[in-house]
């Protein structure tokens, strides 16, 4: 267990800049998710946390120690990644055994069969430990690869989309086990995904990776319900948060004159005023009442069980509001809508940026 | 998928075997003919139309490893009488076995050039190989300023046939006294298989993800240890096929062989052919000395062929 800590962290590689003047705490026994999209330097950070990548610049703290000269080997993390981290050639036993057969370690023999059952009895994968790690299927993979970290007691877990390789629903249950885990082991993880879900479902915080900068910190909450830009606002969230330009007149959110207009009742904004800004609301924040004040076309209608995602056509505007499944629409309807006018927020439109964390 | 065959794809399956098993007679009638030749007679070893059906026998095989003479006069009934089988076949062939003072037989050349070409091309091989592998890894996990241009540069010495630097290599050697050593042949092919043995075991180890020795670093190994623990038994299909091909050009060899090298470290190549120097030439000794020679390599494939089958297929390795 450990508190790690990123101090302006620059990374290139060649000419490509993958992570610039990072910063990043996570706490003792926290349950870190970095998100981000493919490329933004999520396994970068990882990798130097690691110990594999040194950082062109900045400063890396494991308990408060700069660990910048240390191996991979002394820091004592232990990482999990998407595939390729189980050993081929070995049985499960084996690939358990393997990091505690190393010779900074010094494990008695007796201990290693007892921790290695112990691992294996957490992860249920007690009847697979004589078999080959080519005869898994990538669920159990994947337990092996999470006992192999287990069994060292490391001080901090580094996961790399452990679980993208793995199909939706094996996805779904690993989650819960994995998050169950960490929670029972108390100790410190830092898990990389692009996947919103498992960044908002397992993570205690979270923070958003674009291009090699971290854009927001935060709990999975405070993410979801005030983006830092519209990059998050659309990232976090599926369906994601609507994002639509217009401008702020007299209390009044303004799309296009007369046929688009809606309340806002949000913070008091100073200097809003007639100023280019893009709206962003949750497509649950967005109603279809009858007596509603702006008329739309429905577009499209996608049935997910408890709820229907609607689109809703303005003109040339979409938007998608979810309803409950019991509500008829069907497409090229003429419908009526509002807004939850509180739950709207405010970006500048040409930063990007929300209004509530600028000002 | 199989199970629904026409009579016509029958007939073309049958028709494919037949061309493969003319075209396989083809290719090893050359080894039939040594092999036959190796266990002939001499009378019957150039006869024209080749003798097809015959008694095979070992006299090639006893002249091969003694040392003979050309008998003045027959032995008496006497001498033929008490000497051992093998010798009475060489007494049959007009020669007799050359015994020293003491009456021991002396062996021929062959035994201790055939020792010489397993030392040279073993030897050489392991060097070439574990070069080639501690050279291909790095290449191929590290960043090496200048990549392309010395992987370019190590394959360039292959552009050119050896044979044509052999008069200053032998100037060379003979300055440095090389000539007509061990060491030297083994300098030498090991240079000649270094390219080669880069070159595939680079294919090799690009195949292995690197994540899994980057596992045993975070594991708690050093480079070296992740190495010979997890990326050695990964690369073992690649080592063994690049071993193959090493050892054969190692073996097989003949034109270095025969500039740098005339007793003490002469290989079985230039050696075999030499025996048709004195006298009639005897091919029957020349083809058992030649049939052994073969085995080795056959020997060495056959042991390494599960490695091989995967090993020569590029990309064909399991991810």
């Amino acid at each position: 267990m450990a508190h790690i800590e990123l101090r302006n962290i620059t990374k290139t590689f060649g000419g490509h800049t993958a992570l610039k003047k990072l910063n990043l705490e996570i706490e003792d026994g926290q349950f870190f998710v970095l998100l981000g999209e493919t490329g933004a330097g999520k396994t970068t950070t990882l990798r130097l946390i690691a110990g594999l990548e040194k950082p062109t610049s900045g400063q890396i703290l494991i308990d408060g120690v700069d660990v910048g000269d240390w191996g991979a080997a002394e820091r004592d993390v232990a990482l999990v990644l998407q595939q390729y981290s189980l050993y081929p050639r070995y049985t499960v036993r084996e690939n358990l055994e393997f990091p505690l057969k190393s010779k900074i370690r010094r494990v008695p023999d007796d201990e290693i069969k007892e921790r290695v059952g112990r691992a294996a009895k957490t992860l249920r994968i007690e009847h697979l430990l004589e078999r080959k790690t080519d005869r898994l299927s990538g669920g159990e993979m994947q337990r092996v690869s999470i006992g192999r970290a287990i069994v060292r007691k490391p001080r901090v877990f580094l996961m790399d989309e452990p679980l993208s390789a793995l199909d939706a629903k094996l996805r779904e249950s690993l989650r819960t086990e994995l998050k169950d885990l960490q929670r029972r082991l108390g100790a410190t993880f830092l898990f990389v995904t692009h996947d919103q879900i498992e960044a908002m479902s397992m993570g205690d915080r979270v923070g958003v990776l674009n291009h090699g900068h971290l854009v927001q910190t935060g709990t999975p909450k405070e993410i979801y319900d005030n983006p830092r830009d519209t990059f998050v606002a659309s990232f976090v969230g599926s369906p994601p948060m609507n994002l639509i330009k217009g401008s702020l007149v007299g209390g009044r959110a303004v799309i296009s004159a007369k046929t688009f207009e809606l309340p806002y009742e949000g913070l008091a904004t100073s200097g809003a005023d007639n100023r280019p800004l893009t709206f962003g609301i949750r497509p649950e924040d967005v109603v279809l009442e009858s007596g509603a004040p702006v008329a739309a076309k429905v577009h499209d209608v996608e049935n997910h069980g408890v709820e229907k995602i609607v689109t809703l056509r303005i003109d040339d505007t979409m938007l998608r509001a979810t309803v409950p499944a019991s509500t008829d629409v069907e497409i090229e309807q003429d419908v009526r809508f509002a807004w939850n006018p509180r739950k709207v927020a405010l970006f500048d439109r040409n930063s990007g940026v929300s209004l509530r964390h600028a000002g | 998928m199989a199970a629904v065959t026409t009579s016509t794809e029958r007939s073309l399956n049958r028709l494919a075997i037949v061309g493969v098993l003319i075209v396989t007679m083809i290719f090893l009638a050359p080894i039939y003919w040594i092999a036959s030749t190796a266990f002939k007679p001499r009378n019957l070893s150039t006869t024209i139309p080749p003798t097809v059906v015959f008694t095979p026998e070992v006299s090639p095989f006893v002249k091969l490893f003694t040392k003979r003479s050309q008998l003045r006069t027959p032995p008496t009934p006497e001498e033929y009488a008490a000497a051992p089988w093998w010798e009475r076949m060489v007494f049959d062939g007009g020669e007799k076995v050359v015994r020293d003072g003491k009456g021991n037989v002396q062996w021929s050349g062959y035994p201790s050039r055939f020792m010489n070409s397993l030392i040279v091309a073993i030897v050489s091989t392991i060097l070439a190989v574990g070069m080639g592998t501690l050279t291909a890894y790095g290449f191929s996990r590290f960043k090496v300023k200048g990549e392309g241009d010395l992987l370019f540069f190590i394959l360039s010495t292959r552009m050119l046939p050896p044979v044509v630097v052999a008069i200053p290599m032998f100037l060379m050697y003979r300055a440095v006294g090389l000539n007509d050593t061990h060491l030297g042949l083994i300098i030498l092919y090991t240079a000649f298989n270094l390219s080669f043995s880069v070159w595939l075991m680079k294919g090799f180890m690009d195949e292995i993800p690197k994540e899994y020795e980057e596992a045993a670093l975070v594991d708690g190994y050093t480079r070296m240890q992740a190495f010979f623990k997890v990326v050695l038994p990964e690369a073992a299909t690649g080592i063994a096929a690049t071993a193959v091909f090493c050892f054969i050009t190692a073996w097989n060899e003949y034109a270095f062989a025969l500039i740098m090298t005339n007793r003490r470290a002469q290989t079985a190549p230039p050696f075999i052919p030499s025996q048709v120097g004195s006298g009639l030439p005897d091919w029957t000794v020349i083809a058992a000395g030649t049939l052994l020679f073969l085995l080795p390599v056959a020997i060495f494939t056959f042991l390494l062929r599960n490695h091989l089958l995967r090993g020569v297929t590029f990309g064909a390795i399991r991810k």
